[in-house]
């Protein structure tokens, strides 16, 4: 049985080892002709996993978001949608997530280009402040969630100083404003990344046009609004985009904080989904995860065509 | 003069030919007169008073204004530091505080942090004070906290254990699968092509509520869930790494790979001999991303596995219970020895991947 099997493996390996040399017409394959079927052969194994984890089980997705149940398998259009639009807790989930993103997400550019800035002037250690902004990014959240808590508790660090500037104790990870601290913990986490970026594009502003700025006599406030803003607009709707991807994930942070059941206002998508697996209902799961997933290919479409016409402004 | 002198040697990089026209200058006699102050006055006359004040006075002001213009600057540097400083130990201070931490005794942790969290097994015996006080430095420094995680409770080194095995052969698989691919995807562009890979960034794009939807359903299916191939295997088909490590390599040269076509050189060799080796950089790079990555993650064993004895250390440490908070920070601190280790190993690497990763297009 075994031998069987491993010489019609063998013949179709041969077969497929014919077809790369010639093509159907029995004459040989060009060299470059051939270069391109064997550049498939190195592509496979990626896309067949791709195609096994996310590709085809994303069409079942699409398909169970449209039946009834995976059982009976009777179409019902967009009700599942519906369902999940109604529901309570996505209403509740999506809401925060998309408050978390609407506060976290320019703070977080605008930060980082200001520290970008900031580093790009000629300050001493440059490398050092770098390497501290980085840091945050290579800590596991896991292991800085402990000092998290304590310096957010009710009778914690935080507190102590708003008490000495005559502030009432806040409990921050129990009352309307955990979402603070769920910002600051994004922005810690994050700044040094957006920063990289800024900085990257910052230095790839081309010299000489700064030069003839700087003869012309050009302050340096106008030569940032008016050149390097100009060069750094691509950079800027990218990090935008990845911020906005990167506060979508943020469950991760909101969990480590405060567990399966945080305070409403902490209440992420992520939670939903979780609950969601939880009771195993696939048609809400799978309708709530192709919303999500509709509001990601907006914005990399968006991203897409931004930067096809920056992109084609800034050169040259 | 110096192109004779016993300097001769220290000063070499100054001797300068004189141009033909100027050679007069070296004669001493010519330069001596020069200087003579009746020849310099017959050449530059001396100037009125008034003329001389006019002058002094415009001197010291461009003087003036140049100090005032390197004062701002050195204001604006100070300010800068200063910015860049606070901003610095506000991002260094929760590292900080959790290693200073980690070497106190466990009865001050939970005199300090008792009330955090809330301890329940406290059996009369344990002071828990009500306020919190946040401490930088201990008051004894003492190894106990290492010295029970590392010899006394093996449950904690397992979980370490667990996320040792998780990530290295994603890393190691995901990087294998990604080069071949990259490779594939650099070479002979088309359109087919170009689709896929813009298929490839909305994946990579998605966060983990939609992907894990379709692992969870991919995983059942196969019946490996709650095994650890859940997390192997859809990490080492992720397509984060295809995704940079092509935007590395369609960064070669074009004429390197004619070169080495027109030598004779097969696909398999123009990958393995040319492009990978010129991608060194970029592929240890990628591997630190994907490692920090999954050394951090919480949401797939948390939805894939659900027996706990397969969970990282990341989702073990937030469920440390209230009777091993002493220990929390010691194993936080073991936890982040390995990423940072990584850090300072690769930190240039790890910003060079950062800047490639700008732009989404290839």
């Amino acid at each position: 049985m075994e031998s069987k099997g491993k010489q019609s493996l063998l013949q179709a390996g041969n077969k497929l080892n014919r077809f790369l040399r010639k093509n159907a017409s029995g004459q040989k394959m060009t060299r470059s002709q051939r270069g391109r079927a064997k550049s498939w052969m190195f592509l496979t194994p990626s896309i067949a996993g791709v195609l096994l984890f996310f590709g085809l089980p994303f069409c079942v997705v699409i398909y169970y978001s449209l039946v009834n149940n995976p059982v009976q398998h009777i179409f019902v259009g967009f009700h599942n949608f519906i369902r999940v639009w109604n529901n309570g807790a996505f209403q509740l989930a999506a809401g925060n997530t998309l408050k978390f993103s609407f506060v976290a997400v320019p703070l977080a550019v605008i930060l980082s280009l200001f520290l970008a800035v900031v580093m790009e002037s000629r300050i001493p250690f440059k490398s050092q402040f770098r390497t501290f902004f980085l840091s945050p990014m290579m800590v596991p959240i896991a292991s800085v969630v402990l000092i998290w808590q304590v310096l957010f508790h009710y009778n914690g660090l935080v507190n102590e100083v708003l008490m000495a500037f005559g502030h009432d104790k806040i409990d921050w990870l129990k009352s309307n404003q955990a979402q603070v601290v769920i910002v600051i913990l994004f922005l810690w986490k994050n700044l040094g990344y957006n920063m990289i970026l800024f900085m990257a594009a910052l230095s790839s502003v081309p010299k000489d046009i700064l030069e003839v700025a700087r003869l012309e006599s050009a302050s340096e406030s106008q030569i940032f609004w008016k050149i390097k803003l100009r060069y750094l607009s691509s950079t800027i709707l990218f990090v935008t985009i990845m911020s906005l991807i990167n506060s979508f994930k943020v469950f991760r942070e909101v969990y480590l904080l405060t567990g399966d059941y945080p305070y409403d206002s902490l209440y992420m998508l992520q939670h939903f989904m979780n609950n969601t697996f939880q009771s195993l209902d696939y048609q809400k799961l799978s309708a709530a995860a192709i919303i999500m997933s509709l509001v990601i290919i907006v914005l990399v479409g968006i991203m897409f065509l931004a930067e096809d016409r920056f992109g084609r402004d800034v050169e040259e | 003069m110096w192109r004779n002198g016993r300097n001769a040697g220290e000063y070499r990089e100054c001797i300068i030919e004189r141009a033909p026209e100027n050679r007069w200058l070296d004669e001493a006699e010519e330069v001596r007169r020069l200087h003579d102050p009746a020849v310099q006055e017959q050449i530059s006359p001396p100037l009125s008073e008034k003329e001389q004040k006019k002058d002094s006075r415009r001197y010291r002001q461009l003087v003036s204004a140049s100090h005032r213009k390197r004062r701002v600057e050195k204001i604006q540097i100070g300010i800068g530091t200063v910015v860049c400083a606070f901003f610095a130990i506000l991002f260094l201070m929760p590292i900080i505080l959790t290693i200073t931490n980690s070497f106190m005794s466990s009865s001050e942790i939970s005199a300090d942090y008792g009330a955090v969290f809330q301890t329940t097994s406290t059996g009369g015996k344990v002071y828990i004070a009500k306020t919190v006080t946040l401490k930088f430095i201990p008051d004894i420094v003492s190894f106990s906290q290492y010295f029970t995680v590392l010899l006394k409770s093996p449950q904690y080194l397992l979980k370490f254990w667990n996320s040792v095995i998780y990530v290295v052969p994603i890393v190691g698989f995901q990087l294998f699968v990604a080069a071949l691919a990259s490779y594939g995807f650099a070479r002979y562009r088309g359109k087919v092509k170009d689709i896929i890979f813009f298929i490839y960034v909305i994946v990579m794009l998605m966060p983990y509520q939609v992907t894990l939807v379709p692992n969870f359903l991919v995983s059942s299916w196969l019946g490996i869930l709650n095994t650890r191939w859940a997390i192997w295997l859809p990490g080492i088909f992720s397509p984060f790494a295809v995704f940079l490590l092509t935007k590395f390599i369609r960064r070669i040269p074009a004429s390197v790979i004619e070169a080495s076509e027109i030598d004779g050189a097969g696909e398999w060799q123009i990958f393995s001999q040319i492009c990978m080796p010129l991608c060194k950089g970029g592929i240890i790079s990628i591997a630190i991303l994907i490692f920090i990555d999954y050394w951090n993650m919480v949401e797939q064993p948390l939805i894939l596995l659900t027996d706990d004895q397969l969970h990282p250390l990341s989702v073990f440490l937030s469920k440390i219970n209230a009777g091993e908070i002493s220990l929390a920070f010691a194993v936080a601190v073991i936890y982040m020895v390995p990423p940072l280790l990584v850090f300072l190993y690769g930190e240039e690497y790890l910003v060079e991947g950062i800047t490639y990763q700008g732009g989404i297009k290839g």
